[in-house]
């Protein structure tokens, strides 16, 4: 007989097969990372049944069983590896595997040549996702897959990776999406995800196995695949233990039971992993700590029939909801903190109604709100006033400490850093994209290891040597806890591990400062997790002063919003008293919005039958159906106009068609191009801008997954192209940009530069077409015309010089009136704005961050805030000197921003954003030194992070805050 | 930001740090140096403080290299090693539209925010980025380095042939520091650096690795390739030599020398795809043909000794990427990265880790981008591509290279038992799928 052990990141598989690879006996459990007493007591099991089992073969595989089987001196089988030798014993006829394992996914590709993928290190799991996921929906894995059979629509959730999709969701729940759809939205997120992260471009065919927990367990999971796919797969017996059953038909380690029993026993791992300080010597250290920190206490006394003034102050958090009463002398005399759910409306309601009842008598002078769902709320129960988050912060903070100079807050989901200079935040960190994970993170390795966050927490305090962790984004933490775990660090130590690199990321990934002590002087922490002594304790440690934390940390926005209330001095709150309340109804119904190529998912609340709220909109144009309210002053938009100016030139009886994608450096290249072949007497046709079709229909050609998001648009646009009857399609490589002598040189970012390359290699369908991607210099305009006639005469007959030197001369004057058309827009909008004394933003980037997929609609959204938005290419000219920056100035579009940064510094009424794509490796070149040059001219950087996520909610904190800081400064400066 | 240049005074009695990542060859090169007087010295540290540091003081979305030389040097300076006013840093700087051509700014920048504003930081490049008083890389200087580069990649090609086979434990490595030794005895007195002494010693080592007592068994033959730092330093892979090594692996690292003659082409590349100086690609194209010359000597004392397997002229692996990629592709390690694949493959060395910082960005074209049709010319290869990161876990990279190695095995297999009927030459051309014919 042969044993098969499966370890993997969560669970212990045993496998006995006899000679003819008959399933005799199978076992799974989940390990809590308890590897080795698991595995003793899954043995035991075995030598129960089979006592008298004489000599077996075994073998172990696994993720977390590599170490373990060098250890113990058994031989170790690759868990890919022992899939595949599974299959084709027991499933000899299967084309493709799908297997989801707790966090790895791979593919199989068996027949026409055998391919294995496993995902890379960045994307998030799967069974694990899946987990975080319910958990955030409140429900059961297999719950989720009873509610996604009674879905009927399905969001588009970003795949890439589980932080990601969270932040997808998140959203969708605060406007009331329905469980059922979200459920069916993120087994369809999975299926992308597995498309795109590990077929690479190859085609899913033939017969498809199911393998893994996820897989077995889920229907519609597996149904989400088959409609995917255009197939039907099978999930065979004995699903989940195809790995061990492969690593048993493989075992040739000779043992018997009891001996092996007895290794397993007598194993220690060595502890062998990176140390860190234990937070607390002792007992003694603790209590003292405990000590310093009561003193930040606001009084609470939870009263009953209060009778007094109060302040109601709500904080509508991504994943909790916090209301506070204060009375006259800020006390706190009511408060609620709670989970939402999902939907904030009901336990707001419930929460309202118990304090009407406890306090029937009390006099609501004001409520005000703040967070995610504070639009919503406001409407909802006719709340006085909204405020940014980062205000209700500081204003919470103040109290605390009058000079507080920096304030950083981890909740649930979201961390919160500002700076505070001169009464005013200066600086804002938020998360975004990436390291989403804080809070809820912790909770959720807590959960996976059978502990309730507060328990797991409490572990770490005096764990004699906390694991090093590092500090990079979360979603690598789990292999290094994997890590850990298999070199021996107990659960003590790897608890105090996550809660030092949880403040680790923040200081060093998050606000980015080299050493602690260029925080603040005046530190203040707050959120939920702070309300962790351990994570408080290694803050401590790591910037190696005090800092203060309120006993109310966790309850700090309502807090402050409701000081907000209370100094805004009103004399009755208008928000619903408690027969309002028992009348309340709230009705939802979704629908798209076609208003543009976005197509928002738009969910309509109403309430009480007459007050609507739109929700999922990015900009005010479903909103606000008068045209003329709406803010014209966004030069993106004008871009944009220009450019579809070049999408459907006519030519009269064209010498042929050529297609060009609308994609990177084409969008600033587009009115040279079409000129260009335009002159030559060819017609041209683009892509147009990307849809929410474009990225979907070419992702299963991407062959790297942490490519930056608009090169994986490149596909599909190419893949729309394909189906416009082209002759060609024209897409050059371009090591190098048009000089514009603004740096030391004008490269492309690599990525910019080849990306053509990667459509030959990889877009199998372009070999249909003529596909012109050779290589182009811009930058020599003489050379250029000689060099492209050659290239041309293999592609076209009979183009003379003459008519390509006139083209050329064409091509470009056409692109200098293009820039010339954009620089005087920009000017014109920049004078009606001083005109009307809106404010300005330069939403600086590149220019394909035009795309509305690219940027998601962001300069609609600013725009909404009635501020006027121009780019980065309309004022980069106006710099008076010349910018020495401190880092190689070679790439063309690079230098536009530094220049642009520059001289905003010198505008008064000017503000910069910028875009900056998830995965751009050049933009931490660029964002570093952008922000430099802002600092250095007293202005604020703001960084927008953005990627196939389509969340808006960390944007708009991001430009509310920075308007708010605007203004304030304006209050300031006029007092001056 | 001043930069501070390192001055003909500094040169008298400062120590220039110098970041590993070829330890054959950098050792030898600082003897060279030392030769004109400089103080030289090869960084080794590379405990957590030093990937603790980088992450301190680079961006940490900067490129994984970046951070850990910086983290090295950083590391060096606070370990109170060495006084820090009388030490300089080296850094190579290439140039390119990579990002890399930002590290030494990156490294100024750390400087300044750990209060080391005057450590002075010189660049090594040929392209006349930075200049400095007190170093000059002078053309006799460069082309004794070329000579260096020479030697270096031939002790590790041929350390790496020999190592796995040795009978007894440690003779290779012995081997290779006695050479070592020996030539940075020869270079202080300015010997074994022209070309006809090149010629002599390369026949020379190549019969001493020849004697070295090895015992052939079967071992899955794999190439490494990728950003050249993380290909070449065990720092940035987490030891992935030592690693196959103990897998049962022969592998193959393609030498320094073609990158470098990759690096010349470039250029001329650029006036011939561009247009541009025809007399400056004169120039250009006269150190070209020197380094060429010196790579066909290498070959040359390879092949005749018969023993083991030489690497692919140059421009071969030119002509390998003919519709894989253009030549124009020059970023990061451009073209020549398929073309690396390309030959290993040719070579029998179908098993390859490609080894890339995570979120490299010409390897998204020219690493990652370039598997499928490489595959379509040769079926068998079995190209696993491996990010590093301070994030990424060391068992996950092990365990993706473990899969790798399992395929290969099973190939391997198959192929054995065909290989016994027909008996396919030595050195066939790109032996044809196997498994296909299976």
């Amino acid at each position: 007989m042969k044993l098969g052990i499966d370890i993997g990141s969560t669970t212990i598989k045993l496998v006995l097969i006899s000679e003819t690879n008959e399933v005799i006996y199978k076992s799974y459990e989940r390990h809590h990372s308890k590897i080795n007493e698991k595995l003793f007591a899954c043995l035991n099991m075995v030598k129960r049944k089979y006592s008298d089992i004489g000599p077996i073969a075994v073998s172990i595989t696994g993720s977390a069983g590599m170490g373990l089987a060098d250890r113990l001196g058994i031989g170790f089988v690759q868990e890919v590896f022992a899939t595949k030798v599974a299959t084709s014993t027991l499933m000899p006829h299967t084309d493709t595997v799908i297997e989801l394992g707790g966090e790895d996914a791979k593919i199989l590709f068996l027949s026409n040549g055998l391919e294995v993928r496993m995902n890379g290190t960045c994307a998030g799991g799967t069974g694990a996702f899946i987990d975080q996921i319910a958990t955030l929906l409140e429900t059961t894995p297999e719950e989720m897959n009873v509610l996604a059979k009674s879905a009927e629509k399905t969001y588009s959730i970003a795949s890439r990776c589980g932080v990601f999709a969270k932040s997808d969701i998140q959203p969708l729940l605060n406007q009331g999406a329905k469980k059922e759809d979200l459920s069916a939205s993120i087994y369809q997120s999975v299926v992308n995800q597995t498309i795109i992260g590990l077929a690479q471009g190859r085609r899913i065919t033939g017969e498809i196995l199911y393998l893994g927990g996820p897989l077995t367990f889920m229907s519609e999971l597996r149904k989400r695949f088959d409609t995917t796919l255009h197939l039907t797969g099978t999930c065979p017996e004995n699903s989940l233990y195809y790995v061990a059953i492969g690593a048993a038909i493989c075992a040739d380690t000779m043992t018997d039971i009891d001996q092996l029993i007895d290794k397993v026993a007598s194993y220690k791992s060595k502890e062998n992993f990176e140390k860190i300080e234990p937070l607390f010597k002792n007992q003694e250290e603790y209590r003292s700590f405990l000590e310093r920190h009561a003193k930040s206490d606001v009084t609470i006394h939870q009263e009953s029939n209060y009778d007094g003034s109060v302040h109601i102050g709500i904080d509508a958090g991504s994943t909790t909801i916090k209301v506070v009463a204060i009375n006259e002398a800020e006390d706190i005399i009511f408060s609620r903190y709670q989970t939402n759910g999902g939907n904030p409306i009901p336990p707001i309601k419930a929460i309202l109604e118990e304090f009407y009842d406890i306090n029937p008598h009390a006099n609501i002078l004001s409520a005000a709100v703040t967070g995610y769902g504070e639009d919503m709320i406001k409407n909802a129960f006719q709340v006085d006033f909204g405020l940014v988050e980062t205000v209700a912060h500081y204003t919470a903070a103040k109290k605390f400490n009058p000079d507080v100079d920096f304030i950083i807050d981890i909740g649930g989901q979201d961390m919160k850093c500002f700076r505070i200079v001169d009464g005013a935040i200066d600086d804002i960190f938020l998360n975004e994209a990436c390291s989403s994970g804080c809070g809820s993170f912790l909770q959720t390795f807590a959960n996976i290891l059978g502990y309730s966050s507060e328990e797991y927490g409490k572990l770490g305090l005096f764990a004699d040597a906390p694991v090093d962790l590092g500090s990079r984004c979360t979603v690598f933490m789990n292999s290094s806890v994997k890590q850990a775990q298999k070199d021996g660090a107990s659960v003590e130590n790897i608890s105090a591990g996550l809660s030092i690199s949880v403040v680790k990321n923040a200081i060093y990934k998050l606000i980015r400062v080299s050493s602690a002590s260029e925080l603040g002087q005046n530190i203040v922490v707050q959120g939920g997790t702070f309300l962790n002594d351990a994570v408080l304790r290694s803050f401590e440690k790591e910037i190696g002063g005090d800092v203060i934390r309120p006993n109310i940390a966790g309850i700090m926005g309502a807090y402050g919003v409701a000081l907000y209330g209370k100094n805004k001095g009103l004399l009755c709150s208008s928000i619903l008293r408690p027969e309002a309340l028992k009348q309340f109804t709230h009705t939802i119904s979704y629908t798209n919005c076609n208003l543009c190529a976005n197509h928002c998912a738009l969910t309509i609340n109403t309430f009480d039958g007459v007050r609507k709220f739109v929700a999922g909109n990015r900009c005010d144009r479903p909103t606000t159906p008068n045209r003329n309210h709406q803010n014209n002053l966004n030069l993106c938009a004008y871009k944009r106009t220009l450019l579809e100016g070049y999408m459907n030139k006519m030519v009269p009886s064209p010498k042929g068609k050529i297609g060009i994608p609308l994609v990177l450096n084409m969008y600033e290249l587009l009115p040279f191009w079409t000129t260009f072949f335009n002159e030559l007497g060819f017609e041209v046709v683009t892509s147009g801008f990307s849809d929410g079709e474009t990225y979907l229909s070419g992702q299963d050609s991407i062959p790297s997954d942490t490519v930056c998001f608009p090169a994986k648009l490149v596909h599909g646009h190419i893949e729309k192209l394909l189906t416009k009857e082209v002759d060609a399609i024209f897409y050059p490589c371009m090591t190098y940009n048009i000089n514009e002598k603004r740096g030391h040189n004008h490269y492309n970012c690599p990525v910019v530069a080849y990306y053509p390359e990667t459509v030959a290699n990889n877009i199998d369908s372009i070999k249909n077409v003529q596909y012109i991607y050779d290589y182009i210099g811009l930058h020599r305009p003489k050379d250029f015309v000689g060099k492209i006639q050659v290239i041309l005469s293999r592609y076209f007959a009979d183009i003379s010089k003459k008519d390509i030197q006139n083209a050329t001369d064409r091509a470009f004057a056409e692109r200098e009136l293009f820039l010339a058309k954009t620089r005087e827009k920009g000017a014109e909008m920049i004078r009606i704005a001083r005109e009307n004394n809106q404010k300005i933003i330069v939403l600086a980037g590149r220019p394909y961050h035009l795309d509305p997929k690219v940027n998601h609609g962001i300069d609609q959204l600013m725009s909404s805030y009635q501020v006027a938005i121009v780019t980065e290419d309309s004022i980069c000219h106006l710099v008076k000197e010349k910018y020495h920056a401190n880092v190689l100035n070679q790439w063309t579009y690079h230098a536009r921003l530094y220049d642009a940064a520059k001289y905003i510094t010198t505008q008064r009424d000017m503000q910069l954003v910028q875009l900056v794509s998830f995965g751009c490796g050049v933009d931490a070149i660029t964002t570093d030194e952008v922000k430099a040059i802002l600092r250095e001219g007293n202005k604020i950087y703001t960084g927008l992070k953005i990627d196939e996520i389509t969340n808006l909610g960390a944007t708009k904190i991001r430009i509310r805050s920075l308007i708010a800081a605007i203004e304030q400064e304006e209050v300031l400066g006029w007092s001056e | 930001m001043e930069r501070i240049e390192f001055t003909r005074e500094m040169k008298k009695d400062y120590t220039i740090l110098v970041p590993n990542m070829l330890p054959i060859h950098f050792g030898m090169i600082s003897a060279v140096f030392a030769n004109e007087g400089y103080h030289f010295e090869i960084l080794h540290n590379d405990s957590s403080a030093v990937v603790e540091a980088g992450l301190r003081y680079v961006h940490n979305d900067t490129c994984y290299p970046a951070l850990l030389v910086i983290g090295q040097f950083l590391d060096a300076l606070n370990s109170g090693k060495y006084d820090v006013n009388k030490t300089a840093l080296l850094i190579t700087q290439t140039g390119g539209g990579c990002r890399a051509s930002n590290y030494i700014h990156l490294l100024r920048k750390a400087l300044v925010k750990s209060g080391y504003g005057q450590v002075p930081v010189i660049s090594l490049n040929l392209s006349g980025l930075e200049k400095n008083s007190g170093f000059q890389f002078t053309l006799p200087l460069i082309r004794k380095t070329i000579s260096i580069i020479g030697y270096g990649d031939m002790l590790m090609l041929l350390k790496n042939q020999v190592k796995p086979y040795e009978v007894k434990k440690g003779a290779t490595d012995q081997l290779v520091k006695q050479w070592q030794t020996r030539l940075c005895e020869d270079f202080k007195g300015n010997k074994g650096l022209s070309l006809s002494q090149m010629k002599v010693n390369f026949k020379e080592i190549v019969q001493s690795f020849s004697e070295v007592e090895m015992q052939k068994s079967e071992k899955t033959k794999v190439g490494i390739v990728g950003e050249i730092y993380v290909k070449y330093s065990s720092l940035g892979n987490n030891n992935l030599e030592d690693f196959l090594l103990s897998q049962n692996c022969e592998y193959m690292i393609p030498g320094l020398m073609a990158f470098v003659l990759f690096m010349i082409d470039t250029r001329l590349e650029d006036v011939k795809l561009y247009g541009g100086n025809k007399l400056k690609s004169a120039v250009i194209n006269v150190l070209f043909q020197y380094i060429a010359k010196i790579e066909k000597m290498f070959i040359h004392a390879i092949e005749s000794n018969g023993s083991f397997l030489a690497p692919s002229p140059y421009v071969h692996m030119k002509s390998l990427v003919d519709g894989v990629v253009g030549h124009g592709n020059k970023m990061g390690e451009g073209w020549f990265l398929p073309a690396e694949m390309l030959e290993l493959c040719e070579q029998g060395f179908e098993n390859i880790v490609c080894t890339q910082p995570f979120g490299c960005l010409p390897n998204h074209i020219v690493g990652k981008g370039t598997i499928r049709p490489i595959k379509e010319r040769f079926p068998k290869a079995n190209i696993t591509a491996i990010d590093y990161d301070p994030g990424a876990s060391r068992v996950n990279q092990e365990n993706r290279i473990k899969l790798m190695l399992a395929i290969a095995k099973e190939q391997n297999m198959a192929t054995v038992t065909i290989q016994v009927e027909d008996k396919p030459k030595k050195k066939s051309p790109a032996l044809i799928s196997v498994a296909s014919l299976l």
